[in-house]
């Protein structure tokens, strides 16, 4: 990355000139190269949180920011260090993690198979689209008072939560995906002598493919939010049940870090899809590395 | 090598889509490895002319015959679409080898790779279809219809889209397949002179029926413009607005 000019440095550099010489020549023009090195950089996306921690470090360093308020980040890191190093965080965290995949493979799997199912037969669709539609419109985080009276705070109310929350992203998108695969591509695969299976395998299920994970990163969002609520109404463990003990016994730092740890994740799980379509869509213009 | 064409017959072809009928009780004939060239105004109905034909749908009245009339018919026969209609998540070579059909067998690999090269892509078999330009598409398309060697290939204006200069080279590729292969060819166009320059017999569709019927006597490899008055005859009788077949 460092070793290729940028465009706008080879507009600006001499014919037989290299780039520093030329930017040593044209200094107005560096400011522009700068910025057109930052656009291409993969990195440039940290430099606003960087920026804001930098910002709150020195407020709270200065003693605008009353530590009851808002802890130094050296103080959230600190506290996130000493929890590390007792095994707390660890654990905590291990719990959440394996809640948010355990409630994403139920959930997710279920949503993708009825989407496939309601895509492909009009039968299926015709007995349980309106169903689904009925229950779609329930917020699901307004059935926690009856999960817990069912399951009690034990792992199967999170794992039903978060399963209930996004299944509903993955199964419209899955739906959606496959009713707008191009009816002219099948067509030509029919005429071709493509077999039902074949059909599926190699134009429904790759057109539907993007949808999917449009559903996908929708269902992303939604486990962490339902994870948040249910660990902090009703959990043992977890990162909600740490940053809930924690506001009772005043320690703003570890809520802060709880916080830091949710953003984290998210960012991790957005990462983890992004690099899953760069390979399955590799073909999609729009998800080309 | 001409036994390698399938021979077609309509009688009686019947179709419409909720208003008038589109077709009336249309018959033809197309020989084993003829080249025939279906022309008409737009909405005189070649294309679901060629639809019926090539069993994407079905009339209301009426029957097609291809070959036998079996199944074996049905995976001889191919048809390029108006658009390449390539599938954008396989590359240049799996399009290809979707026209295998569904047993491509242990040389299908193989057999899209030389229908590749005849049509000049073969050095861009692993590259995704987005990166083709429109003719170059097309010319995909056309490896895709005939890399199982049909015994009839069906056209669809496919060439339509393209410009000039490209179109005249995908007829030739075209032509030269016809030749070398000897399948039978219809070519459903609004181009007369791309009807002229490589049709066997030109068929003009009007009112939902044939309403002239040419054999095109030129010699092959044909020049450009050596059947420029049978062109223009067909084009008076294309803008004649007084003439209707008796229905």
């Amino acid at each position: 990355m460092q070793g290729s000019m940028s465009e706008v440095e080879r507009r600006a550099a001499p014919p037989t000139g290299g780039g520093s010489a030329s930017r040593a020549a044209a200094p107005g023009r560096t400011g522009a190269a700068a910025a057109g090195r930052l656009g291409r950089s993969r990195h440039a996306g940290w430099l606003l949180p960087a920026a804001v921690v930098a910002a709150w470090q020195v407020a709270s360093s200065a003693g605008v920011l009353s530590d009851a308020v808002l802890p130094a980040p050296s103080a959230v890191a600190a506290a996130g260090w000493q929890l590390t190093r007792s095994g707390e965080l660890p654990h905590h965290m291990g719990v959440s993690f394996l809640r948010a995949v355990a409630g994403l493979a139920v959930g997710g799997s279920i949503g993708f198979a009825l989407g496939l199912a309601n895509g492909l037969s009009r039968l299926s669709d015709r007995l349980t689209d309106t169903t689904l539609q009925m229950a779609r419109n329930v917020p699901h985080l307004a059935l926690i008072p009856l999960v817990i009276l069912w399951f009690g705070i034990g792992e199967e109310a999170k794992l039903v939560l978060v399963a209930l929350g996004v299944f509903f992203p993955v199964y419209v998108n899955t739906l959606h995906g496959i009713r707008t695969v191009d009816p002219k591509l099948i067509e030509m695969g029919r005429c071709y002598g493509m077999t039902r299976f074949a059909l599926f395998r190699r134009i429904v299920l790759p057109g539907a493919l993007p949808s999917v994970f449009v559903g996908l990163r929708f269902a992303l969002g939604v486990m962490w939010l339902t994870l948040i609520v249910a660990e902090t109404i009703a959990a043992q463990s977890g990162i909600g049940y740490m940053a809930m003990q924690a506001r009772d016994f005043l320690q703003t730092d570890v809520i802060v870090l709880a916080i830091a740890i949710y953003a984290a994740l998210g960012k991790l799980a957005d990462g983890v899809t992004r690099s899953l379509e760069r390979r399955c869509l590799a073909w999609h213009p729009a998800f080309r590395a | 090598m001409s036994g390698a064409g399938l021979p077609v017959t309509a009688r009686g072809l019947a179709r419409g889509f909720g208003g008038p009928p589109v077709l009336r009780g249309l018959d033809l004939h197309v020989p084993a490895g003829q080249f025939l060239a279906v022309v008409g105004r737009s909405g005189s109905g070649k294309s679901t002319l060629l639809r019926l034909l090539g069993g994407l749908d079905r009339p209301d009245a009426g029957r097609v015959t291809r070959g036998g009339g079996d199944e074996a018919a049905d995976a001889r026969t191919r048809v390029m679409f108006q658009e390449p209609r390539l599938l954008p998540w396989a590359s240049v070579l799996g399009n290809v080898a979707v026209g295998l059909g569904a047993k491509p067998g242990p040389d299908g690999e193989a057999r899209a790779r030389e229908a590749l090269e005849r049509v000049g892509l073969a050095e861009r078999a692993s590259e995704w279809p987005e990166g083709l330009s429109g003719g170059q598409k097309s010319r995909v398309a056309l490896a895709r219809a005939l890399v199982s060697r049909p015994g009839l290939l069906l056209l669809d204006e496919p060439l339509g889209a393209l410009d000039a200069l490209t179109r005249i080279r995908m007829q030739g590729l075209v032509e030269a397949a016809w030749r070398r292969d000897g399948f039978t060819a219809l070519l459903v166009t609004h181009d007369v002179s791309e009807a002229v320059a490589l049709a066997d017999r030109i068929v003009l569709i009007d009112g939902g029926a044939v309403a002239l019927d040419l054999a095109v006597d030129l010699p092959r490899p044909r020049r450009r413009g050596s059947g420029a008055a049978l062109e223009s005859a067909i084009l008076d009788r294309l803008l004649d607005p007084s003439a209707r077949p008796a229905s």
